[in-house]
């Protein structure tokens, strides 16, 4: 099954109709969350909203994901090991309040296990060539970076309040 | 200590923080309860859902907020933001306690706009993005 995700907080129509569109000539079906959306997909299982549990284990079940760039998406895509395609909403068609899906994408674009599509044809392409999981990653130097930056900050402020 | 996001994105930057938070036994909020269940957090608040859309339900968030932070008074408040996160941690700026903001990884072109209402309240402000740090705005890593 491939998963499509638009989030919680905000409609992704035009997104949905292109994977409704691209969904008959796929080799698995996809299921499709589709939020606030008004358009109703015809080749693809729906449901509007999924709660954390049930979504987390789709992820789990899923062979890859196509999702707007939301970051709890790729949290949960990283840690189950899926491949993403990322199609970021766009502010001139109000998909969102800014760009920053936009700036999101280009900054993560080339990382292990995520491909990024700007239109039907970029997303089209992509859809139709899967990619094996992306390696594991135990160990990211950069989070183990910050986690230690916060802890340490921690311990400073509670010797300042001791010693205040 | 308190640490609070909204929903979504938010909350699973804050789950990927959780491990430097652990040793100061920090009370958890956010706006979705099955979040909590799902991680596995036991002291969990739940606040009213909000963004900068809905005026109202702002409103209602920002006052169960200040309710919140008031029955807990914590000494340290740490969020991964939106809404929520900026509420919780002026009102705790206020009554005295310590405040982290650590901006979500999503905002890479420009700090986000409750980032940028949380500055003057926070004693220590993050981003994720090496382009974005400066005064006050301070690099030390990204969690994804």
């Amino acid at each position: 099954m491939i998963l499509l995700t638009v989030g919680t907080q905000l409609p992704f129509d035009r997104f949905v109709r292109i994977v409704d569109r691209l969904a008959p000539q796929l080799d698995e079906p996809v299921f499709a969350q589709i939020g606030h959306g008004r358009y109703r997909p015809e080749n693809m299982a729906w449901q509007a909203f999924i709660g954390p549990i049930e979504f987390e284990r789709l992820i789990g079940e899923c062979s890859y994901i196509v999702s707007h760039a939301g970051i709890g998406t790729m949290v949960m895509a990283q840690k189950h090991r899926k491949p993403m395609i990322l199609f970021p909403r766009r502010a001139e068609l109000e998909e969102h309040r800014n760009d920053h899906q936009l700036a999101t994408v280009r900054a993560l674009d080339g990382r292990p296990g995520i491909r990024i599509a700007y239109d039907e044809a970029g997303l089209a392409s992509l859809i139709a060539d899967p990619q094996p999981d992306p390696p594991a990653v135990d160990r990211l130097p950069e989070r183990d970076r910050l986690r230690h930056a916060i802890a340490d900050l921690l311990v400073a402020e509670q010797h300042r309040r001791i010693g205040s | 200590m308190l640490a609070v996001s909204s929903g979504g994105g938010h909350w699973e930057e804050l789950m990927l923080l959780r491990p430097a938070l652990a040793a100061f036994d920090p009370e958890f909020a956010s706006t979705n309860s099955e979040l909590a269940q799902r991680d596995g957090v036991a002291r969990f608040h739940l606040l009213p859902d909000a963004n900068r859309d809905g005026p109202r339900q702002a409103l209602r968030c920002f006052l169960a907020s200040i309710r919140l932070v008031r029955r807990l008074r914590p000494d340290m408040v740490v969020t991964t933001g939106a809404l929520p996160g900026l509420f919780c941690l002026i009102t705790a700026r206020l009554l005295g306690a310590r405040t982290i903001w650590i901006d979500s990884i999503a905002n890479s072109d420009q700090p986000s706009l409750s980032g940028q209402c949380a500055r003057p309240f926070a004693n220590h402000w993050f981003t994720q993005w090496q382009h974005l740090a400066g005064p006050r705005r301070r690099y030390d890593g990204a969690l994804l």
